[in-house]
């Protein structure tokens, strides 16, 4: 693995690297597990973060040096019981939980980091703290990171930790999964959290920042892990293969001078067709589980799309039945928006247009509701409302992508 | 774990409440009080309040001196119409509680200081 070189004292840039790069994935699978069992065990968020990010600290500092341990989940778990153990010692209950720290030299289980993943997702705390704390937490990024990729200054992601903790202590959020008849619940806000962070970073991968930390895999290894954790919840399963979609397409989604290519002219060919088979299996595994819900039925209107061999042959059909069932379970004129372009290839322009119109009310300010008429007027030969609509689009977006394909079509 | 639920309202609520007959009344005073005798063990001290209009509020000037003033103290279109203090296990089961209550508007959880 990854060693450094020679002596040891002064690895080269490259080894340096390849070090780093290696701590960062085994922190991301360790890092969880260790916050888990000790917050399970120490019962408090607070001191638990403390003696994760010093076995952390220990580790970022040692392992570059002495080589990575064969079983670095239980060297940082060694870490970490003997912090631990200091902390115990300034708590009245000492010796009743210093037994339940001397047992578990094992890893945590699986469960403790679904525990984990329901206290930083509580409704209770911010949207904004619940996506930072599950990234440290969960995922084990630094402030740094976080920071980076949300564009934030460190110290201000520091301050939503700072505060996201004090609240789950004081207002005692507590550490354990919700019971059954809230659990759907509280599961629906957990994948709003995942998506949500998906969404960050997929709508600004345009590559003007390509030293931004990619969010979307973040994103779809905080699914991936939810679906092991909670492999008969298909809603979980439907996000997976939501994520795993887009991401098999992500290569065409923007042209050579970052402008953004709509679906209809990306270049199919250069879509990862294996990823998205083995997506769309999982739609088909979620299906059988007979409680269909808002993120299946996405991936499933994705997987129409990604398996289609091009936009005229697309089964668009199914596309508008797909989206009947969406608004159905989650009414929003967003959604009518998107259906509205499945509606135009059944029904015609027309149809699809007076649709639209119907919309004005609620999605006058939104730049792709703008967009999407244009679409429809300029089928319908009306160039030059189609125009206007274009502009009216324009003067909503800042995204550079965006701007770039609209600009085109203007000129 | 103690918490007081502050039950909140705005005047879009106080208007509802106006506007419900005797009967609806009735009812909905039934289904408050049978909101804490289903919880009676876990409420301690509960009050509900009488309205703003009816509210004096001493301020503390910048030298400390006391001055008084008509009106609730809160401005603003929302106020507090009672509260109840609770024991419970965690903000778990406070929300539980919370999510039940039949008076509508809104209710505030805010976890009691110990020390």
């Amino acid at each position: 693995m990854a060693r450094s070189r020679g002596g040891g004292d002064t690895p080269g840039h490259d080894a340096l690297t390849a070090t780093r790069d290696a701590l960062a994935a085994v922190f991301r699978e360790e890092a969880g597990r260790l916050a888990a069992s000790v917050t399970r065990i120490l019962g408090d968020f607070d001191a638990s973060e403390e003696v994760v990010q010093d076995a952390l600290l220990a580790a970022w500092q040692q392992w570059p040096i002495e080589g990575l341990p064969d079983r670095p989940g239980a060297w940082l778990w060694t870490v970490a019981r003997r912090r631990a153990i200091d902390v115990l010692r300034r708590d009245m209950r000492y010796q009743e939980r210093l037994r339940a720290l001397s047992f578990p030299v094992e890893q945590a289980a699986d469960d403790d980091r679904l525990m984990l993943i329901f206290t930083c997702c509580h409704p209770a705390l911010s949207p904004e703290a619940q996506v930072a704390l599950t990234l440290r937490t969960v995922c084990g990024l630094s402030t740094a990171e976080i920071a980076n990729a949300f564009l934030a200054s460190e110290a201000a992601i520091i301050q939503r930790l700072t505060r996201a903790r004090r609240k789950i202590a004081e207002a005692r959020i507590p550490y354990r999964i919700p019971a059954d008849d809230e659990l759907a619940e509280r599961l629906s806000g957990v994948l709003a959290v995942i998506y949500l962070l998906f969404n960050e970073g997929y709508l600004c991968s345009a590559g003007a920042a390509p030293q931004r930390r990619d969010l979307t895999d973040d994103a779809e290894w905080l699914a991936a892990l939810l679906a092991s954790l909670m492999p008969a919840e298909p809603e979980v399963l439907g996000l997976l293969a939501l994520i795993r979609l887009h991401r098999a397409r992500a290569a065409t989604r923007f042209d050579a001078e970052g402008r953004l290519v709509l679906l209809r002219h990306q270049d199919r060919a250069r879509w990862n067709k294996a990823e998205i088979a083995a997506a769309a299996d999982l739609v088909v595994r979620a299906a059988r589980l007979r409680r269909p819900g808002p993120y299946q039925i996405q991936a499933a209107i994705v997987a129409c799309h990604a398996e289609a061999a091009s936009w005229a042959s697309t089964d668009w059909l199914q596309i508008l039945l797909l989206y009947d069932a969406l608004l159905r379970q989650q009414p929003s004129p967003v959604i009518r928006l998107h259906r509205a372009v499945a509606m135009g290839q059944v029904l015609g322009p027309q149809a699809a247009l007076d649709e639209t119109d119907d919309l004005a009310g609620d999605l006058d300010r939104y730049h792709i509701y703008h967009a999407t008429r244009a679409e429809f007027l300029r089928q319908l030969g009306r160039g030059y409302e189609a125009r206007q609509a274009d502009e009216r689009a324009l003067g909503l977006t800042a995204n550079p992508a965006e701007r770039a394909l609209l600009e085109q079509r203007l000129t | 774990m103690k918490y007081v639920l502050l039950f909140c309202g705005d005047e879009q609520d106080a208007a509802a409440f106006e506007a419900m007959s005797p009967d609806e009344l009735a009812a909905r005073y039934a289904e408050v009080g049978a909101w804490f005798a289903e919880h009676q063990s876990k409420i301690g001290a509960t009050n509900q309040l009488q309205g703003p209009a009816s509210a004096t509020s001493v301020r503390f000037g910048l030298e400390g001196q006391p001055v008084v003033t008509d009106g609730p103290y809160l401005e603003g279109k929302e106020n507090i119409g009672g509260y109840a203090e609770i024991d419970v296990a965690d903000l778990d089961e406070a929300l539980r509680m919370a999510k039940t209550w039949p008076g509508r508007g809104a209710v505030e959880i805010r976890p009691v200081m110990t020390r």
